[in-house]
């Protein structure tokens, strides 16, 4: 699913900061995995050149064995239309529309008709348990609600990889842990690669396998026989 | 491009801030609104000015004696000019394209009718004038001065709208009798002053009737005649010289002296009337269009304050898979969408406004005297080039916020709370 040859990312704000360091790493499809590490250990910069939503200066990453490089924008956008679905820490939803047609928006750029897009989009609502919230605005649901509502949007296109950033981060242990089950559950019936970017050990050890990074290389890799979610 | 569902998108994001969007689309409707007005006036003003001129066929030529200022052969200047047979008699036979031609000679007097008086001026003319001067006479309000009015220097005279109105009041003048110096005449016609520039016009009687009464001696106070092909001022300007020449060899003065004869040519003053609301009219599309331009860059003010605020929105539509040019096209077709409705309705105001005016001069027209305008309104040329011009500046007034939308990157514009 993803390869990662030494991958190298340095920004330039003033003083250049070289946040990744030669980074290898493998995704093998269906995979259920975290990277973890402390905050500027270079986590978010990763997830972001994953998500093709950023660039990298040397390496190389191939994402369904298409190399990744230097991608029009447009191409970017359309590989992250069809490939990538996003779940993020702070949700992401569009404030003025309800929750139907954030997850639909998706579709509407793919150029789907909007009759079978909002029918799509009941059904992924439906499937998060939120059908009955589908008139309502982001403002008017819970967290859990709307990570549920962002999830549902990441799955629409029916991607091949998740890329979820501190997916309960803005969330109570209660709801963090149904929403680490719903994904699961995603990985386990959809065989849709889920990779969580997190700085929490509960989190983390709800899943398959742990990348730890540190000060942008990678630390130590953990298999995790018995993944639990104990939040 | 334009599909129904980027539609629904622009709504949507116009819903969320109908207020904002309401000012900012008043500035454009007030812009073109002022347009259309301006624009409106300025037609009915020019609509009036060439009514007001067309109380003279466009091509008269006047001649007015006056006095030398020069010597010539011998003759010292200060010599009175006075204009008779002979001239007409050049202007007839050896100046060609001569259309209608009318001496005339004039004097001011009491004319009565019973009681009533009032002090005007009487004109001697012949037939021809009333086609010069475009003297209309309404029908049931009498006829002009004919041939046989001429041969028989009858004593008839063509009064007009104001003096019926004083002498008559609601009677029927047609075949009554006025008297002006103890001789009667009898009344022919009532002309109309309407849209006659002059406020001082006077009566016409048969212009042999007039040599006899007025006893001048057979010199004629002006000659008033019409010429075929002579429209632009360059011809007048020959045409003129030429006939200052030829007059100038009868009554020996110099041709080049200004001031013994007076030749006013309304091709060459329509032509400047012409000039200077040319002039008039591109200075009011200037006021308008500046007009219009702030309000245009009101809208690209705006579009570039609601891309700022929705840098968030466009990060996270780019990072689920929207195309640079679906931002810019979302942005743009919102700028289009504010210019053209609001200027829309700037166009249906300001029509509306001019046509109801044009309607109410047309209604209390009281048929004495010019009015300063005429039929004030846009044609629909005009409101289609607005139209299109609406577009192109909602374009415009898109097109900076597009482009700074199209480069939000979207990991930052997420990450900004």
């Amino acid at each position: 699913m993803i390869k990662i040859r030494n991958l190298n990312k340095t920004y330039n704000n003033g003083s250049p900061l070289h946040v990744l360091k030669g980074i290898n790493m493998d995704v093998e499809d269906g995979e259920f995995l975290s990277i973890m590490g402390a905050s500027g250990s270079g986590k978010s910069t990763l997830l972001n050149i994953l998500g093709i939503l950023d660039t990298y200066d040397t390496g190389e990453y191939y994402l369904d064995n298409l190399l990744i490089n230097k991608l029009s924008e447009n191409k970017a956008a359309e590989i992250r239309n069809r490939k990538i679905g996003f779940i993020f820490q702070s949700f992401n939803l569009i404030s003025f529309k309800n929750a139907l047609e954030n997850v639909a928006l998706p579709l509407y750029y793919q150029g789907v008709s909007r009759k079978k897009r909002n029918i799509l989009a009941m059904e992924y609502l439906d499937k998060m348990g939120i059908a009955s919230h589908a008139e309502h605005l982001p403002n008017e649901l819970s967290g859990g609600q709307k990570q549920r509502v962002a999830i549902a949007r990441a799955l629409i296109a029916r991607p091949q990889i998740i890329l979820a950033d501190e997916p309960t981060g803005a969330l109570d242990s209660k709801t963090s842990g149904e929403v680490m089950q719903l994904l699961r559950q995603i990985n386990t019936d959809d065989k849709i690669t889920m990779l969580i970017v997190t700085h929490e050990q509960a989190v983390s050890e709800a899943t398959d396998r742990i990348i730890h990074i540190k000060d942008g290389l990678i630390g130590s890799i953990t298999i995790n026989e018995s993944p639990t979610i104990a939040l | 491009m334009f599909d129904f569902d980027s539609f629904r998108e622009i709504i949507s994001t116009i819903k969320k801030n109908k207020l904002r969007t309401f000012l900012t689309g008043l500035a454009v409707t007030w812009g073109i609104f002022m347009l259309i007005v301006l624009l409106g006036f300025a037609n009915g003003f020019r609509n009036a000015t060439m009514t007001n001129f067309s109380d003279r066929a466009n091509n008269t030529i006047s001649v007015n004696p006056g006095w030398t200022s020069m010597p010539y052969h011998g003759t010292p200047s200060n010599k009175e000019i006075k204009l008779d047979y002979r001239d007409y008699d050049l202007i007839r036979s050896k100046i060609t394209n001569v259309e209608y031609l009318s001496p005339q000679i004039s004097k001011s007097g009491t004319i009565a009718y019973e009681k009533q008086f009032g002090s005007w001026r009487m004109t001697g003319v012949s037939p021809d004038f009333a086609s010069i001067m475009n003297v209309k006479i309404q029908e049931g309000s009498g006829r002009f001065i004919n041939e046989i009015d001429m041969k028989d220097m009858r004593k008839v005279i063509v009064i007009n709208s104001d003096m019926k109105k004083v002498l008559f009041k609601d009677e029927n003048p047609i075949g009554k009798y006025v008297i002006s110096n103890k001789i009667v005449y009898q009344v022919i016609g009532v002309y109309d002053r309407k849209n006659q520039f002059n406020n001082d016009l006077p009566a016409y009687v048969p212009f042999s009737t007039a040599q006899l009464i007025f006893k001048q001696g057979g010199n004629f106070d002006r000659i008033s005649f019409t010429v075929k092909g002579v429209n632009t001022e360059e011809a007048s300007e020959t045409f003129e010289k030429t006939l200052r020449k030829k007059i100038a060899a009868i009554h020996r003065f110099d041709p080049e002296d200004m001031s013994a004869i007076y030749v006013r040519n309304t091709a060459k003053d329509s032509a400047q009337t012409a000039k200077i609301l040319n002039i008039i009219n591109l200075f009011i599309l200037i006021i308008g269009a500046a007009s219009l331009v702030a309000g245009i860059v009101g809208v690209g003010n705006i579009m570039l304050i609601t891309v700022k605020e929705r840098t968030r929105e466009i990060g996270i539509r780019k990072a689920i898979g929207a195309s640079s040019g679906s931002i810019l096209r979302l942005i743009i077709t919102e700028a289009i969408f504010i210019t053209t409705a609001a200027g829309y309705v700037g166009i249906v105001l300001g029509t509306a406004i001019t046509g109801a005016i044009g309607f109410l001069i047309e209604a209390n027209a009281t048929g004495d005297g010019p009015s300063m305008l005429k039929d004030p309104t846009v044609d629909l040329f005009t409101v289609v080039i607005a139209t299109l011009a609406l577009i192109l500046c909602g374009v415009g007034a898109g097109l900076i916020p597009a482009l700074k939308a199209t480069r939000v990157s979207p990991i930052e514009a997420m990450r900004a709370e």
